[in-house]
Parts: C-alpha cells; structure tokens; sequence
C-alpha cells in the first residue's frame, strides 16, 4: 500500500463536515485538506473546519463579519446566519455557498482588477456596529503568521538549505517590529482580510457570479498594505509580472480614490498618493521573508531542493538584508547620504 | 549676404542655441562654420543628461529598492546591487503553488 505523502485526512471529521454542509448521511466531497483547514463540499454549500488553534471566541467574529451586510459583495457571506458551530473534536466549523475559484493552471487568466476593487471596498467600506457582533473586532492576522512561518523555519530539521535560512534570519531582524509581532501596528482601524492570495477568490453564484473574498480566519483590524503585500512581494521578487501587478495596485488605488475614503486613514490616503511603496515597502518584504522561510520550512520538512519562486523570494531577502544593514550601519555611524552617480 | 555654395540662392543666418547657422532660402541646405559642428554635438549631449523630465512634480519608485529587474519593465527603484541578470518571469509550477497558498 503507497503511503500517503501528507497526513491522511479524518474520516469522522469529513463525515461531521458533510453533514453541516447538508447531508445527513455524511458524504460529501473533500476539496481542502490542510494543517489548517479541511473543507468538505455538498452540492452547493461547503462546510469547512477551521485550524486546530484557531482562537474561537474572535473566530466567531470574524465568520459574522463576513455576514454583515457592509461587506456585502465584497466578502462571501456564510450559508448561515450563525457563526461558527463545534465540531466533534473540538474544532469550529462553519458553512458557506460554495463559489467557483480562480483556475490555479491559468494564473494568465487571475482576476486581478477585480482583487484589487474588492480590497479598497474591503478597506473603505464602514465597520459593522460593533453591537450585531459578539465580541470585539480583532486584530489581523498577518503580522503573527509572518512570526509563525519563521517559527516553522526554525523549528524545521536544520541542517540543509542553511544559506537560505541566514538570508531569511537576516532579512527578519531588519523588519519594523510591528511586521514581527511584536508591536502594534501604526495604523490598526482598518479592516483587512490578513492573507490575501488567488485562492482567496470566487465567483458566486458559480460559474460566472462576481467575485467575492472568502477565508475570514485572519481577518482583522490592522494595516491595509498586508493585503497588498503578497501581491507586492511576487512582484518585487520578479515572479510577478509588472503588468499584472499593475492591473492588481491601479484597479486598488482607483477604487480607493473613488471610494473618497482615503480621508480616513493616513495609510489608505499613501497608497492612494503618488509613492504607493513608502507604505508597501515594510509589508512586502515581511511576506518576502514569510515566504522564504515557508519555503526553507518546507523543503526541510520533505528534504527537496527549493522551488523557483521559494529561490526567487530567498534572494529577495538576502537583497533586502544587504540594502537595510547598510542602511542601519550608516544611521548608526551617522555617515551622509550615499551620492547619486 | 552668403551665396548658397550648391545652388547659389541666399542665405539667411539663424542663431541656434548660441551657434550661428547659415540655411539656404531655396535648397534649405544648412552651412556651419569651423567648430559650429562640436558646439552642436555637445548641447545636444547637454540636453540628453537633463532630459526627459519626469511626469508630474515628482518621480517615485515603481518599486522597492530591494526589487529584482523585470525585463522589459519600466523603471523599478535604484537597483545597483549586483542583481541585474536575474531572470524574467516564471509561470512554473513553484510560482503558481505560491500564487494559490498562505
């Protein structure tokens, strides 16, 4: 019998997530197995069982989030009106419509106008009141995954890909602290989905319906740029192409001007501004790092070389840790400005 | 007043830049003087270093100083630091994993 190359998956929860997607004698169709999430489709619902360590009391939150008619369509609503229900187990389960996503073989075909409308009316649209919502809204998760993936790096069975993870460490020690977790961010009232990527998106109803955002479990208050920083890092890495990222920042800041929101928020107002980066810049490369050491992480784990876009965002990091200690150097020694040639 | 020396029609004296220029009224043929040449060559170097100026009051980065260079791309921050034949872009396997995952 092969074994499996990935954890196999848990009959009983599948049963119990076919049964909350719908039918009650608990067939349904896998279509996510991951560390962090399984989720089991019936029809025309998904149910889906959140991470083992997920925080339940603001998990529940943000599923309601997602529900509030301020998002509506912009974030998925889920199938019910409740928010998040107890598997059997322990863990927390929730069930949303099921929407067709992005096809992973045809990143030419990504919608990126449309990803980019979505999060400025994610990012400009009114907060929920605070009263329809069992708790308080709570922060984006970002900055503390970026910590997790370096956790992961570190905690990976050392010994290989050891250049690559001092590329990684470097790159690290020179982010602000916020981007480590370990402050608050500057700017922590506006609401961010905190993992932005294409798998994030549907179209609802399927096939054809408008896009929407799904996956609210890092969802949160918080600086508006992480969402655009994984779009950012591909692109700075030169994984992205500059048309695409194009596409993805002009359909962003448009939306925003239009939204007339930037007022709100000096963040929003930058990206909206003509230097965009100044306010990318410390996002973009925490998810340069974030991806790196998930990389170094992984092929640690699976004892694989690293992949093209794993080595692109490597040596992403090694260049940001040359230009940010020389940087550092100099503040310290208080040497002038380099000269243009 | 100079004669065009090709078809003998006159010529009217035109001032370039400080350079004066004989151009004749009928072939448009243009007559330079000694050095009127070089004078030329090197406004012209003058105007390639100030120019084109940039759109608008002021030029930021179309990307961080840490970027990798696109091919083909417009401008994509000060680079300089050694990482110029990086590649162009990947459609690979590695990116479009990446492109779909956390």
């Amino acid at each position: 019998m092969p074994l499996p190359d990935r954890p196999a998956g848990d009959p009983a929860l599948h049963r119990a997530l076919a049964v909350l997607a719908g039918d009650p004698a608990g067939n349904g169709e896998v279509v996510a197995e991951r560390a962090d999430a399984t989720v089991v489709r019936v029809g025309d619902r998904v149910a889906k069982a959140h991470a083992p360590d997920a925080e339940a009391a603001p998990l529940d939150v943000r599923v309601r989030v997602a529900a509030a008619a301020t998002y509506r369509g912009v974030l998925l609503p889920p199938a019910s009106s409740s928010g998040t229900v107890p598997l059997p187990g322990g863990r927390a389960g929730s069930v949303w419509p099921y929407g067709a996503p992005v096809d992973p073989d045809d990143a030419a075909a990504a919608p990126w106008e449309a990803a980019g409308e979505l999060l400025a009316r994610l990012h400009t649209a009114p907060l929920p009141p605070l009263a329809q919502l069992p708790g308080p809204l709570p922060p984006m998760r970002g900055p503390a995954k970026a910590l997790r993936a370096l956790t992961r790096m570190r905690t990976a069975p050392p010994g290989a890909h050891a250049a690559a993870a001092d590329a990684v460490e470097r790159a690290w020690a020179v982010l602000p602290p916020w981007c480590r977790d370990e402050e608050r961010p500057p700017e922590a009232r506006i609401l961010c989905h905190g993992d932005f990527h294409l798998g994030q998106l549907v179209r609802h109803p399927p096939p054809d319906g408008p896009w929407h955002l799904i996956d609210v479990d890092d969802l949160g208050l918080g600086d508006p740029a992480w969402d655009l920083a994984r779009p950012a890092c591909w692109y700075a890495a030169g994984l992205l192409p500059p048309t695409a990222w194009d596409r993805f920042f002009a359909a962003y800041a448009r939306t925003l001007r239009t939204a007339g929101a930037p007022r709100a928020s000096s963040t929003l107002r930058g990206l909206a501004g003509p230097d965009p980066w100044r306010y990318l810049d410390a996002p973009a490369r925490a998810l340069t790092v974030q991806s790196a050491a998930l990389g170094v992480a992984k092929a640690r784990t699976e004892g694989r070389s690293l992949d093209e876009a794993e080595e692109a965002c490597v040596a992403a990091c090694a260049r940001i840790a040359d230009l940010f200690e020389r940087t550092e150097r100099a503040g310290r020694t208080e040497l002038p400005a380099p000269q243009a040639p | 007043m100079m004669q065009c020396p090709k078809c003998g029609a006159p010529m009217q004296t035109y001032n370039r830049s400080g350079v004066q220029i004989e151009q004749c009224s009928n072939c448009r043929g243009i007559f330079l003087d000694y050095g009127e040449l070089e004078s030329l060559t090197r406004l012209e170097a003058q105007w390639m270093q100030s120019a084109p100026p940039p759109p608008g009051p002021q030029s930021y980065p179309a990307g961080p100083a840490w970027g990798a260079a696109h091919h083909g791309s417009h401008g994509h921050g000060p680079h300089g630091h050694g990482h110029k034949g990086h590649h162009g872009h990947h459609d690979h396997r590695g990116f479009g994993r990446m492109l779909f995952s956390s």
